[in-house]
């Protein structure tokens, strides 16, 4: 401490200014020099890396795990290693199974912790100091758009995950974000013939909803396309997300005259509020002298294990499913079997595919910048991934592709065969012209 | 006498109470004047220089820099109020919220310069924390806490559901393409295809940029802070935390003191929370949870709750690991890991692995424990103590009385 002791001049005090001042100045340097890039974080090594953000904690973390899952198999798969998976299935061949471009394909990981602070800070961190090329993933709408955002001001690709709102390839659409998950307006679309032919057009619905955007979202189609078959909607209460307990929302269902419940619910939240709805004994009611009904607009496998024996019967829609037997679907089974044991979930099949789309788009276009990159996936038309012919729309960077309406399983054979596809309604009947959903690419961005 | 007290006075301890001084002669008093001045020096100089000084623990990246700043200045503001008064406020997060929403306004309604609206964010959580002072300093203790709290809360279920007009909900406040920018339009700056960027004057505020104007307010915040416990006011937010009772019965009506202190530091939550939208315009309401309201609580007791620099490293060090622990993966341990033999490699990283990744609350749950166990005054005592063991045995008794004068958490 003597350093500080006596003899502090004046001088002293200014040298000790001046130097700080250069100090602080010499960082502009550094960013001056990387504009001399052509877009951000572009790769100079022998590897390129991608961001693979996801909720490791929280109400989705299950399905956080299956997308890190599969996210490592597809990286597998890219580099050359284990059985290619769908690679050997899709109709793109550009991908050889050495990296991409020439590139060894490495990742950093990060943690969503389903909130968007958290989410933008850890896709900031990949982005800024990992130097990730792409980020992808994400188990809610709410994430997705925060982070959609986020990749669109600072140049980079943004793959989305696992979101269902309509807004993220809707309202909140981004040049620099692509989504191949489908969205609540196909699942309104798809579920209403089912729901008609299994309950008639004289019912009355009562909605709880996750209280954010995936679940106004969902609530908004599901209200739209019922309410044109001419069912009534009683009410729709907002739950906050990650509540735990439905009882005090549940209760009042029974005494507004409802027959058919809908639950715009998710993850844990759709696992809680569904076995609360059966324990309370809604299923075994008469309402209106019709059976009273319950739909979960949106499925997944791991909710419908979490949920055990209360989904049986239940309809709801799906973006993929691991029964499916196309070649593309028993390929992806296959390896994601061998590697992990189980089968692959929803969210593991939208994130592997993302990842495979966007490296095989990296391989079309020569490059990495987001914007050859982004053009190379506009109107790009592929198959033999699971979910029949698809395409990426230019006009909002959404998939269209056919849409499974499914229900739980009367008599599971085993703990993964919990739900049975009803139907798979083509793509013409669930597409939608860009406009009805408004908002604006904007152009692309390259960063640097 | 006096010019060995002076000796002793490393720039670091800050904690010699304004009562010291105030018997010491003006010789003393300009002396320590002087320390001040090495001390916010030294300050600027190390925090200006941390794109550097970070380097080798792998945080030196803009945003983790940023974060340090903001979340150190909004442990300053904290501190003013825990630190000096010792009422513990359990709410602050919604200042932070409040100055974040109002800042994003400002980007959407104004201007993208970050002037107004980091004024519009101080002016706004200034105003709210006024009103929530108000009620809430009418109790203390407990009481205290508990009503800032309710408020919080209250705050964030506000913004969460019933004003998701003004909030946007779950999803967050986001700029647009079509926001109306008034100001900016009037001076013909075109709308462009993409979204504009926060300036300042037509700099680009986030990257390094950004981090170079956090960190100058931080130094200012620094440099604010250190002038109020300097201060005739300071004294009196210390004799509030000494004993209220006496302070009463001296005939001095206390709750103005308290609720200036509160107002102050609600500023500088807002501050903090309008820098936050600045480096990235996005605004949520789980920013407001009392989660991150607890979260200023442990940067402030884990520094040192009442020191100068204490709330600042508590801030760096939560948020560090935060953001690089959280960020360790199987992957990454193996690595570290390498260069010893494959079994105990393997052994290494089992043992290892629930600490880092998605366990780092748990890494800095043990640690927290331990601080609060073994060194009650804060990182600050930690420092003090190696301090200590440095300048020998001679100033040792002198030297020790700040560190005792460091309160633990109440």
């Amino acid at each position: 401490m003597s350093l500080f002791d006596d003899n502090v001049s004046r001088r002293g005090i200014l040298k000790t200014g001046l130097v700080g001042a250069a100090v602080a100045t010499a960082p502009f340097h550094f960013v001056r020099g990387a504009g001399a890039a052509d877009y951000l974080n572009m790769p100079k090594g022998k590897s390129v890396i991608f961001g693979f953000n996801v909720p490791q904690t929280g109400a989705y973390a299950d399905e956080g795990a299956d997308e890190l899952r599969a996210y490592k198999l597809a990286v597998q798969h890219i580099n050359g290693e284990g059985d290619g998976g769908m690679l050997n299935t899709f109709t793109s061949k550009a991908l050889k199974g050495n990296g991409v471009n020439g590139k060894k394909v490495e990742f950093v990981t990060g943690d969503t912790q389903t909130k968007s602070d958290a989410a933008r800070a850890s896709a900031k961190r990949m982005i800024e100091k990992d130097g990730a090329i792409m980020i992808t993933g994400g188990s809610s709408s709410g994430v997705a758009i925060a982070v959609q955002g986020l990749c669109q001001e600072a140049g980079v690709i943004f793959m989305a995950g696992l979101t269902h709102s309509n807004d993220t390839t809707g309202k909140d659409k981004k040049a620099n974000g692509f989504r191949h998950f489908f969205n609540t307006e196909m699942s309104g679309a798809a579920l209403a013939p089912v729901l008609e032919k299994a309950f008639g057009t004289d019912r009355t619905a009562y909605h709880l909803t996750a209280d954010y955007t995936w679940g106004w979202s969902q609530e908004g189609s599901i209200k739209k396309y019922t309410e044109k078959l001419g069912w009534n909607t009683a009410s729709a209460v907002r739950t906050p997300l990650g509540a735990g307990d439905f009882s005090q929302y549940i209760t009042p269902v029974l005494n507004s005259g409802a027959d058919v419940l809908v639950l715009n619910h998710y993850g844990k939240d759709m696992v809680n509020s569904l076995t609360q709805a059966v324990q309370f004994g809604l299923r075994d009611k008469q309402v209106n002298g019709k059976d009273f009904a319950i739909v979960v607009p949106l499925y997944s496998r791991l909710m419908a294990q979490g949920a055990g024996k209360n989904v049986q019967g239940i309809f709801g829609s799906t973006n993929w499913h691991w029964s499916l037997q196309d070649e593309g679907s028993k390929a992806f089974v296959k390896s994601f079997g061998q590697a992990y044991g189980f089968p692959p979930s929803q969210a593991a099949h939208t994130c592997y595919v993302q990842a495979i789309l966007y490296a095989d788009a990296c391989q079309r276009a020569g490059s990495f910048a987001p914007c050859d990159v982004g053009k190379a996936l506009e109107g790009f038309k592929f198959d033999g991934m699971g979910n029949g012919a698809t395409e990426y729309r230019a006009a909002d960077h959404q998939c269209f592709k056919d849409v499974l309406v499914v229900k739980g399983k009367e008599n599971p054979t085993t703990k993964f065969d919990v739900l049975e596809v009803v139907e798979v309604t083509p793509r013409a009947q669930v597409e939608y012209p860009p406009e009805l959903l408004g908002g604006q690419l904007g152009s692309c961005n390259n960063g640097a | 006498m006096s010019q060995n007290l002076g000796k002793i006075r490393s720039p670091l301890d800050m904690e010699p109470l304004a009562i010291e001084v105030h018997d010491v002669e003006s010789a003393s008093r300009s002396r320590s004047a002087r320390n001040d001045l090495i001390l916010i020096c030294v300050f600027s100089a190390v925090v200006l220089a941390s794109p550097w000084l970070l380097a080798p623990f792998g945080a030196a990246y803009p945003d983790l820099l940023q974060r340090f700043c903001i979340f150190g200045i909004f442990a300053i503001g904290f501190n003013i109020m825990f630190g000096l008064t010792g009422y513990l406020s359990f709410g602050h997060a919604a200042f932070l919220g409040i100055g974040s929403y109002a800042a994003v306004w400002s980007f959407k309604l104004l201007t993208m310069n970050v002037i107004p609206a980091v004024m519009f964010g101080v002016l706004c959580a200034g105003l709210f924390s006024a009103l929530i002072g108000y009620v809430c300093l009418r109790r203390a203790g407990i009481y205290f806490s508990i009503l800032t709290l309710a408020f919080a809360q209250m705050s964030y279920n506000l913004a969460y559901s019933v004003l998701t007009p003004i909030t946007n909900g779950e999803t967050g406040l986001q700029l647009t393409l079509n926001d109306s920018r008034v100001l900016d339009a009037a001076s013909g700056i075109d709308p462009t295809s993409s979204l504009p960027v926060t300036n300042l004057f037509g700099m680009k505020m986030s990257g390094y940029p950004g981090f170079y104007l956090c960190a100058i307010v931080l130094i200012i915040s620094f440099y604010i802070s250190i002038r109020i416990f300097r201060s005739p006011f300071g004294m009196m937010l210390r004799g509030i935390k000494t004993n209220q009772n006496r302070m009463s019965y001296t005939g001095i009506n206390t709750r103005p003191y308290l609720l200036a202190a509160f107002v102050v530091s609600g500023m500088y939550a807002g501050l903090a929370g309008s820098l936050m939208a600045v480096t990235d315009p996005l605004a949520g309401a789980e920013r407001m949870q009392w989660t991150a309201s607890g979260e200023v609580v442990l940067m402030t007791i884990l520094g040192g709750a009442g020191t100068l620099l204490g709330p600042v490293l508590g801030a760096g060090v939560i948020k560090y690991f935060e953001n690089i622990f959280s960020s360790f993966n199987a992957q990454t341990l193996h690595s570290a890991f390498s260069f010893l033999p494959d079994g105990l490699a393997e052994f290494m990283v089992t043992i290892t692995h629930p600490f880092v990744g998605e366990g780092w609350h748990l890494t800095l749950g043990v640690l927290f424990m331990l601080i609060v166990i073994f060194l009650p005054g804060g990182l600050m005592e930690g420092a003090q103590r190696i301090g200590n063991m440095f300048s020998g045995s001679g100033g040792k008794s002198e030297a020790e009385s700040p560190a005792e004068q460091t309160k633990p958490a109440e």
